[in-house]
């Protein structure tokens, strides 16, 4: 029973020195959060590309994207990023090695930012296209009927309007982004999720650590709700309240 | 939904058609496939885990979420409270770090109790299989159960005072109208959910659970190969996605929708 209460509540664990994993634990935590950041950011590029392909393109261009958000959504998170990671890396070393060069090891970090950004942009895709078909086109019929050009109706009128359209969906991506990298422990990034284990490996002390890593995961998502609201007061300002 | 119902037929669609015929003939021929014969029998047993796993863990999720729904909804501070409290903290971390949470950590206290390594229940303590239901189906109410927040707080109250004037007592109210309603209006998230269900389920192969993904890492260890059996496992996964897609549409369009 003693052994049990000096198991769980074995703070010096916890010390940032060390002896002690929380240092290893807060650097996963960075790890994490630059994969979620830099994954979220390369989604939106491509959502916003996904996005206006759909909606403008030809053709082929809508069948090819629409094959696109189709798959990456159909297949489990974990098995894209198994699949993304070996032929991501595996493709650029064969580049690599056509251009002369060296092989060359792929910082994981860099390849859990292009595996969550392919799966991130799927789904902006989707979450941004519907907010670009909640514009009343009579409304940027009348900003070109004022002589706007293309780029002034897109930032005078086409983003601002779409913007809490696709607030609520882009908040609910970031967050998913969060908890996706987590499965990058599979293929042996050293983000938040793979230290932890081991770190309760090394120790035994399994119990304390993954506490101590939600607690960790939980601070992000609610810190990024606090964003989140004042983003989305912001952007609905002028507009009816919900519900 | 797209409005316009666009043919396979348009000559653009068959060039893709045959690409992607083309592509699917290369695979077929260029890569290895011989294992597979091999694995066939694993492979279906692979898939009735998943999808027994599946089932299980929504409908003992949805029976969770209906009380952490109404608890948030309309019960007093001392239930609204933790089942607001569970949701966000299932909401708030990964799954895999509950899972992981559930298999090392639960697993590494009990091994602290000599009562407990004594007692019947220690062969299923220490298989996987309980923590991975046990992690999905808390998942499935988690996020289940914020639906039905919104589900329960919904229904109009015109139609509970409607009841309460028909004489029905509270519980009787409870399961006649406020229940079905709910249940009514949280039903076409219910697809979306199960399709995420069935995504996270493989995450309970990395606690040894044997589910279609475990097969397939056996194969990839076996054979050495890295991508055959990873687009298989992908392929496989898309067939379930689209055969549960279809099969709530088939539900959906059998439940009478007010107009």
């Amino acid at each position: 029973m003693l052994d049990w209460i000096t198991g769980i509540a074995a703070w010096e664990l916890l010390a940032l020195e060390p002896p002690g994993w929380g240092g290893v634990l807060l650097k996963g935590l960075a790890v994490s959060l630059q994969v979620a950041v830099g994954g979220y950011i390369l989604g939106f590029l491509i959502g916003i590309g996904g996005a206006t392909g759909k909606l403008y393109g030809g053709p082929i261009l809508r069948d090819v994207l629409d094959v696109y958000t189709t798959l990456v959504r159909a297949v489990p998170e974990l098995v894209l990023i198994l699949l993304l990671y070996y032929a991501g890396t595996d493709a650029l070393n064969k580049i690599m090695i056509l251009m002369g060069a060296e092989r060359t090891d792929i910082s994981g970090l860099a390849a859990g930012i292009f595996v969550i950004g392919v799966v991130q942009g799927a789904y902006q895709t989707e979450v941004l296209r519907g907010a670009f078909k909640a514009v009343p086109y009579g409304q940027i019929e009348a900003a070109r009927a004022y002589g706007m050009s293309s780029l002034q109706v897109l930032r005078r009128i086409t983003l601002p309007g779409m913007l809490p359209h696709a607030v609520p969906g882009l908040a609910n991506l970031w967050l998913i982004a969060t908890k996706d990298t987590a499965l990058l422990a599979v293929v042996g990034v050293s983000e938040l999720t793979l230290v932890t284990r081991q770190a309760g490996g090394t120790t035994k002390s399994y119990f304390l650590f993954f506490m101590a890593a939600g607690l960790l995961y939980l601070m992000v998502t609610l810190l990024s709700n606090v964003v989140i609201r004042r983003v989305e007061r912001h952007a609905r300002r002028g507009m009816p309240a919900v519900r | 939904m797209e409005p316009e119902l666009r043919s396979w037929r348009e000559p653009h669609r068959l060039v893709l058609l045959a690409i992607a015929i083309g592509i699917v003939v290369f695979a077929a021929t260029t890569m290895r496939w011989d294992w597979l014969p091999r694995y066939s029998g694993k492979l279906v047993t692979g898939v009735g885990t998943t999808l027994w796993l599946l089932f299980l863990t929504s409908v003992l999720g949805f029976l969770l979420a209906v009380p952490l729904g109404l608890a948030q909804a309309a019960g007093p501070f001392w239930l609204s409270g933790p089942a607001r409290a569970f949701c966000t903290v299932i909401r708030g971390t990964p799954l895999l770090l509950q899972l992981w949470l559930l298999y090392y950590g639960l697993g590494s206290l009990f091994a602290y109790w000599p009562e407990i390594r004594q007692s019947w229940a220690w062969p299923y303590l220490r298989s996987a299989w309980p923590y991975g239901v046990l992690a999905l189906t808390m998942s499935f109410a988690g996020y289940e159960g914020e639906v039905m927040r919104g589900a329960f707080a919904g229904v109009p109250k015109g139609e509970l005072e409607a009841a309460r004037a028909y004489g029905m007592s509270p519980f009787t109210a409870f399961r006649r109208i406020w229940l079905p309603r709910a249940i009514h209006r949280a039903l076409p998230t219910l697809a979306g959910e199960t399709v995420l269900q069935l995504k996270a389920t493989p995450l309970v192969a990395t606690i040894t659970v044997v589910d279609v993904y475990a097969i397939i890492s056996r194969v990839r260890q076996d054979t050495f190969l890295t991508y055959e059996p990873l687009l298989l496992l992908a392929l496989i996964y898309m067939i379930l996605t689209g055969v549960l897609v279809v099969a709530f549409r088939w539900l959906e369009a059998r439940v009478p929708v007010q107009s």
